[in-house]
């Protein structure tokens, strides 16, 4: 029965979609390769950069018409929270789905996981990958085959305010305890509140955890490690900082409150990664672009570590214009737009030749970042490893507000994992 | 002749609702629905699974939990929603000067849609840049955590959708205190009712059917709020606004794959709370004489 009316929705919905294919001439985006082997037709490109980042990636992915003059790139901007969900309510139809996505690295095995991504191998998309960093590839492959290509990679990292901190005449903190001990002397001496902490975003949560030694789940042994002792002490970590006031923080809209604080003075520290380097840049405190300066993520009590993200291009499944959404993938992942790329946004190009060109090496910003990158704790590429994330954010939420104790927290969030992930222990 | 109308309604509402209830009774999730991905077709590979979902579901303490926070959200929002629609209707119900302008002013918030009115609103209880801290601010007072603290949390949530439900009831009520008859306060009056007595035996009685209508449909409304709660708050801090619908879309939509069988589940047994509320509703109307 399910069958009978479905087919006749779906056949009166294909009939009145092709009448109005055929009535606006349609056919003109069904490209690909023509006789001559050309590529045509269009490419839509979803690109989650954000409001700093964006004009620069639009002009970069028309540039592909310049190789391509008979491709037309559609480029969209989704935002970044909504780039997901927005991604899998079109994928499963077709409908309304790009051809190329800008993934985030743990969305890329979710995605493939479901079938909605073209694997990669053997198609011109996979150009010269000797070349790309081994940690930034490790995010693209999903059960032995290739799914995206990387394009950007990054870090969190301690960016701070160097004037402040010379004001109040303390060195940049190396670990949590020694950032709480100098937010007295800030706050005393610059009126400045020490750190920004991110309480609206799992994704800062990490670096708390790998500091006491844990990991939110041991993949390859299926443990979910999230609730052992490690995990209690970074909730610890948390509350402690912000009721000593030593950082601030929000439930909601964190992303824009962080980098504002920042931009303003109002807090000495933020721990950021590269995409907010030319937002932070944009702010009084940093007029003088030298004030801004970034370290290593401070450590906890057993380690030091930061986690690994990025960003990697993807192709839809279901793309109807394949041949040339690989060129695209080619094209934005190339040496020549990753230079231009780290030229105009300090952004951490994923091939190691671009590396050696001047303006790259010379890049202050990715002078710093790219041995942060090398030491950063590259995550389970497992397809659930995005939906770890809400459980613990509820958490953060409830300790730094109170309601719930680091131990009930961790418990609570090891507790979710368990259903998640249906065979771990 | 009905039966165009009986087509319509079966496409429009009983097949989503028929196959809604049958999702909930199955595994199905976003990994073994039929998709049609460009050229592949992968067919659904769900199974039956019975009442697995719903035994889930009412097992969860969570969902009791959730159930709490929905009442006291829905009983909050809908009772100072209508006190507050009854007196501002009330005071618009004479003649007075500039009448039209705050009947305009008052519709306004109708007016915006709502996801950009629930954003101002996330604006202006910012906690560090926000205009309502700023304004404390310059009277001395401390910030509040508007957002940032659960109890605060529920009183911001319920002011905006007060905010929200004010102008629909307040239009419902000027209407319904326009038929009544003049004469009767008149009558009134000449008997030596004073205002709170023409108030609670004229106006309350000739405001019965309007008000119970509107009653009901802002207790739906509200019981099934998502927008407001979920763009302003997320459900947060942790989960303390998270009324039934948010939290079934964070359950079966944050998730990776979406789980749409508990989703369903979810919508089955909010539909089941609603239904059981309207009925019990119309039974006490009908005990009072009224013909709804």
């Amino acid at each position: 029965m399910r069958r009978g009316i479905r087919g006749l929705i779906a056949t009166a919905l294909v009939a009145g979609l092709a009448l109005a294919a055929t009535a606006c001439g349609g056919g003109e985006d069904n490209g690909g390769d023509d006789s001559g082997g050309e590529l045509s037709g269009t490419v839509t490109f979803w690109d989650t950069s954000n409001d700093a980042e964006k004009a620069t990636y639009k002009k970069l992915a028309e540039g592909f018409t310049k190789e391509h003059p008979k491709v037309r790139v559609k480029y969209v901007n989704v935002p970044f929270g909504d780039a997901n969900a927005k991604f899998k309510n079109a994928a499963p139809n077709g409908e309304g789905a790009p051809d190329v996505m800008r993934t985030e690295v743990t969305w890329t095995a979710d995605f493939a996981n479901l079938g909605y991504l073209a694997p990669l191998d053997g198609t011109p998309a996979l150009d010269n990958t000797e070349d790309y960093l081994p940690q930034a590839l490790g995010s693209t492959r999903f059960k032995g085959k290739t799914y995206a290509v990387p394009q950007v990679i990054d870090t969190l990292a301690l960016f701070y305010n160097k004037k402040i901190l010379k004001d109040a005449g303390v060195e940049v903190p190396k670990t949590f305890t020694e950032l709480a001990t100098a937010a007295k002397k800030i706050k005393a001496k610059t009126g400045a509140t020490a750190l920004y902490l991110r309480g609206d975003d799992a994704y800062w949560f990490l670096p708390y955890l790998y500091g006491e030694g844990g990991d939110l789940v041991d993949a390859r042994a299926k443990i979910v490690k999230i609730d052992d002792g490690a995990g209690v002490k970074a909730f610890q970590t948390i509350k402690s900082l912000v009721d000593s006031k030593a950082a601030i923080t929000d439930a909601t809209d964190g992303q824009e409150n962080q980098l504002k604080a920042l931009k303003d003075g109002d807090v000495a520290m933020a721990i950021d990664g590269p995409w907010d380097i030319e937002g932070a840049r944009a702010g009084k405190a940093f007029k003088d672009k030298q004030n801004l300066g970034v370290a290593p993520v401070p450590g906890g009590s057993r380690a030091q570590g930061s986690p690994q993200g990025g960003w990697n291009l993807s192709v839809y499944a279901g793309s109807k214009n394949l041949q040339a959404s690989y060129a695209f993938v080619k094209y934005m992942s190339s040496a020549k737009v990753q230079q231009q790329t780290t030229e105009k946004l300090s952004l951490l190009p994923t091939r190691t030749s671009v590396y050696d060109v001047p303006a790259v090496k010379n890049n202050e910003m990715v002078k710093f970042f790219k041995p942060a990158v090398d030491g950063a704790v590259e995550r389970p590429w497992i397809a659930e490893a995005n939906s770890l994330f809400e459980p613990i954010k509820v958490r953060m939420n409830k300790v730094l507000t109170g309601t719930a104790t680091p131990e009930q927290a961790a418990r609570a969030t090891g507790d979710a994992f368990r259903k998640l992930l249906k065979d771990y222990k | 002749m009905v039966a165009p109308v009986v087509l319509v309604i079966g496409v429009i509402i009983g097949y989503p609702l028929v196959r809604g209830a049958h999702l909930s009774l199955t595994d199905a999730n976003e990994a073994n629905v039929e998709r049609h991905i460009g050229v592949n077709h992968l067919p659904a590979t769900y199974e039956f699974t019975g009442l697995a979902n719903y035994r889930a579901v009412l097992s969860d303490p969570v969902f009791w939990d959730r159930l709490g926070w929905t009442v006291v959200w829905t009983v909050g929002c809908v009772s100072l929603t209508f006190l507050i629609a009854l007196t501002l209707a009330n005071m618009l119900n004479r003649k007075l000067r500039g009448r039209t302008f705050y009947r305009l002013a008052l519709i306004l918030p109708w007016a915006v849609p709502a996801f950009i009115s629930v954003f101002t609103w996330r604006m202006l209880y910012n906690e560090k840049s926000g205009i309502l801290n700023k304004l404390l601010a310059g009277g001395g007072i401390d910030a509040v955590p508007w957002l940032n603290d659960p109890t605060w949390a529920k009183l911001s949530v319920i002011a905006v959708n007060v905010w929200l439900g004010v102008p629909f009831m307040l239009v419902a009520l000027l209407g319904g205190l326009q038929s009544i008859p003049g004469e009767l306060y008149e009558a009134a009056e000449m008997d030596g009712a004073n205002a709170w007595q023409r108030f609670r035996n004229i106006t309350m009685p000739g405001l019965r059917a309007v008000s119970s209508t509107v009653i009901l449909l802002s207790t739906i409304w509200t019981f099934n709020m998502f927008p407001v709660i979920f763009l302003l708050t997320r459900g947060g801090p942790g989960d303390a606004t998270e009324i039934l619908v948010t939290y079934a879309y964070r359950l079966s939509f944050v998730d990776s794959p979406r789980n749409f069988s508990q989703s369903a589940a979810w919508g089955v047994l909010i539909l089941v709370l609603l239904s059981f509320v309207a009925v019990i509703y119309r039974r006490a109307l009908r005990k009072q004489g009224e013909v709804w």
